[in-house]
């Protein structure tokens, strides 16, 4: 945690390097006001891979998953003790800022969020806009097909990139929302339940979706959804909490195979064959 | 119990659910007081748009000549020219304080929604809508009083000095101060609180969901309010802007107060030289008007009437095509 890394990561574009971004998170802490939400969690998330984090409702996963592009800072009173490492830089270094983490660590949220008084185009290249005020035309346009494409969306808008995105399916809006998350060319992309208000054939397609954007992102997963982790994930970790008012805590994590067929805790058990939660 | 389904309905619908009370008296009197208070509201508007053209109508047929300053005499020169640099000054006074009002609004909202703490904002909150209780003759006295000779002591000469090539800031600053900037400060100050509640409320609206995807695409606060607030808030913030221009259009005493008229058009702000507003030269010529003088009057009044409404569908219209 030198602050000359912080400088180099935050200033270099990443453009075009293939380094492997991997997250290591130590006795990480997470607090709304005085309750504790988070308790000690150690984790590794690998490189190009997914990650999926799963656990009973109010266990804090979602919690986490925001703690590790600063999102959770967001709401009033949420603090953090403990580290979040992104390949050795601390993301809560004192010279760090949380508007450049964000940049570099992309969201897709529970439901579609395209911005309603925007076009299709004009989403996709929302966040683009933000780092680059004059972007050329051919540019924009090189940047929209790009991400739509990537998104398995352009051939369904291709002929309507200036129609309201707000006029999509709820499917559509998700890939939109991908789409514009990837746009600005993340190291990570987090996704905090994106599927759970999308139709069998949207998640489908943002499962299928997720297993292509795999190859160049590191893609870490909230889901209640246990076939789906099974189906799109390499590793996956579970969180729980003892009762009401107590802290969630990570319980295991390991293969996605092994959690789900031979793990170690006896909750994560229950947990996965529907027992509980 | 074995008679066939639809015989039950039938006589389920035939007796059981037969009350013998379809009209309920209390339903009948609500629907008919509510009915009533709607229709007093288009009667009375019909009434005062009535009386405006019936007394206006001998003003607007009579020879130009008797129409008014000197028509008393026959040297009159005629109704259009007469009402003309009032609705000019009306106009100007009123889109000078929309042009203060308006960002100084949008900013003050804003930091109420979004950037104050939450003690600090409930506080400014209470304050900006005390500045809507305050009557307007009392912001008449004090601008006369307190913010005409300051601003014509130490604001508006540097303005001339330093800008005066810019036609709204030359010619002879007034050293009293009872100018056109005057007036549109002034107006601006009361139309203030309308225009920074209507856009606080829009601006508490806009969903969270939009501002989280704003924020996490790396967006700064003010980047995020850019991209997610202001295009929610855009129709609310015009609807009230609307709504404080009908009030500055209308608004009488503090202008009559104020301002030193002339029977000009002249956009410049600090001058001896102003367009008087049709509100503010109705309550001043009034007291000494008779005959035909008091139908112009009155007929002044009925195009400032016909202003308003249309400000006001206007704001309607904006207001209901705003996006959900």
């Amino acid at each position: 945690m030198t602050n000359n890394d912080t400088d180099q990561r935050t200033t270099s574009t990443g453009a075009g390097s293939f380094v492997e971004h991997r997250i290591t998170v130590r006795d990480l802490n997470i607090f709304y006001g005085k309750f504790r939400a988070i308790a000690d969690v150690d984790m590794d998330i690998e490189p190009q891979s997914v990650t999926a984090l799963i656990g009973p409702s109010g266990c804090g996963k979602s919690t986490f998953l925001r703690s590790l592009n600063r999102m959770h800072e967001v709401i009033d009173g949420a603090t953090v003790e403990g580290s979040v490492q992104i390949n050795g830089v601390d993301l809560y270094g004192p010279r760090v800022d949380p508007v450049l983490v964000r940049r570099k660590i992309g969201m897709v949220f529970q439901r579609p969020n395209p911005f309603p008084t925007m076009s299709i185009a004009e989403n996709v290249l929302a966040g683009k806009r933000l780092n680059q005020r004059r972007l050329k035309k051919n540019e924009a346009d090189e940047v929209v097909e790009a991400a739509l494409r990537d998104s398995n969306l352009w051939e369904e808008v291709k002929d309507r990139l200036d129609a309201p995105g707000g006029g999509l399916s709820g499917g559509q809006q998700q890939r939109l929302c991908i789409a514009r998350a990837i746009a600005v060319e993340p190291e990570v992309l987090l996704m905090d339940e994106p599927c759970s208000a999308l139709d069998p054939i949207s998640t489908l397609a943002v499962e299928q979706l997720m297993l292509e954007l795999k190859e160049k992102y590191t893609i870490v997963i909230v889901t209640h959804n246990m076939q789906q982790a099974a189906r799109v994930s390499e590793r996956t970790a579970f969180f729980n909490i003892e009762g009401t008012g107590k802290p969630g805590r990570l319980i295991e994590m390991d293969d996605t195979a092994v959690i789900f067929s031979n793990p170690i805790q006896q909750a994560t058990q229950d947990y996965v064959t529907g027992r509980f939660g | 119990m074995s008679t066939d389904i639809t015989d039950d309905i039938n006589r389920d619908t035939g007796d059981d659910f037969a009350s013998g009370q379809v009209n309920r008296v209390g339903d009948r009197v609500f629907s008919g007081m509510s009915r009533g208070a709607g229709l007093v509201i288009l009667v009375t508007l019909a009434g005062v748009a009535l009386f405006l053209i019936w007394r206006a109508l001998p003003a607007l047929t009579a020879d130009p000549s008797e129409i008014g300053p000197g028509g008393s005499e026959g040297n009159g020169s005629g109704f259009l020219p007469y009402v003309g640099t009032l609705v000019f000054g009306t106009v100007w006074a009123s889109v000078i304080a929309l042009s203060i009002a308006v960002p100084f609004g949008i900013a003050i909202a804003l930091f109420i929604s979004h950037y104050a703490p939450r003690r600090l904002s409930r506080t400014l909150g209470y304050v900006i809508d005390l500045l809507a209780a305050i009557p307007s003759v009392v912001y008449g006295l004090w601008g006369i009083f307190v913010l005409a000779p300051a601003m014509a002591k130490h604001v508006y000469p540097w303005f001339n000095d330093h800008l005066g090539f810019i036609p709204f800031f030359s010619g002879k600053v007034l050293a009293s101060g009872r100018s056109m900037a005057t007036v549109g400060l002034v107006l601006a100050v009361m139309i203030l609180p309308i225009i920074t509640a209507i856009s606080r409320e829009v601006f508490l609206q806009t969903p969270r969901l939009n501002e989280e995807a704003a924020l996490a695409l790396g967006a700064t606060r003010w980047e995020m309010i850019r991209i997610a607030v202001l295009p929610y808030g855009r129709s609310g913030v015009i609807s009230g802007a609307m709504l404080g221009l009908g009030r500055a259009l209308g608004e009488t005493m503090a202008v009559a107060l104020i301002l030193a008229p002339a029977n000009v058009y002249s956009f410049k702000l600090f001058t001896s030289q102003n367009p008087n507003t049709i509100a503010a030269n109705i309550a001043l010529q009034f007291p000494e008007s008779t005959g035909l003088e008091v139908n112009t009057l009155i007929a002044t009044g009925l195009v400032l009437f016909a202003i308003t409404l249309f400000v006001n569908v206007m704001s309607r219209r904006v207001s209901r095509g705003r996006v959900a």
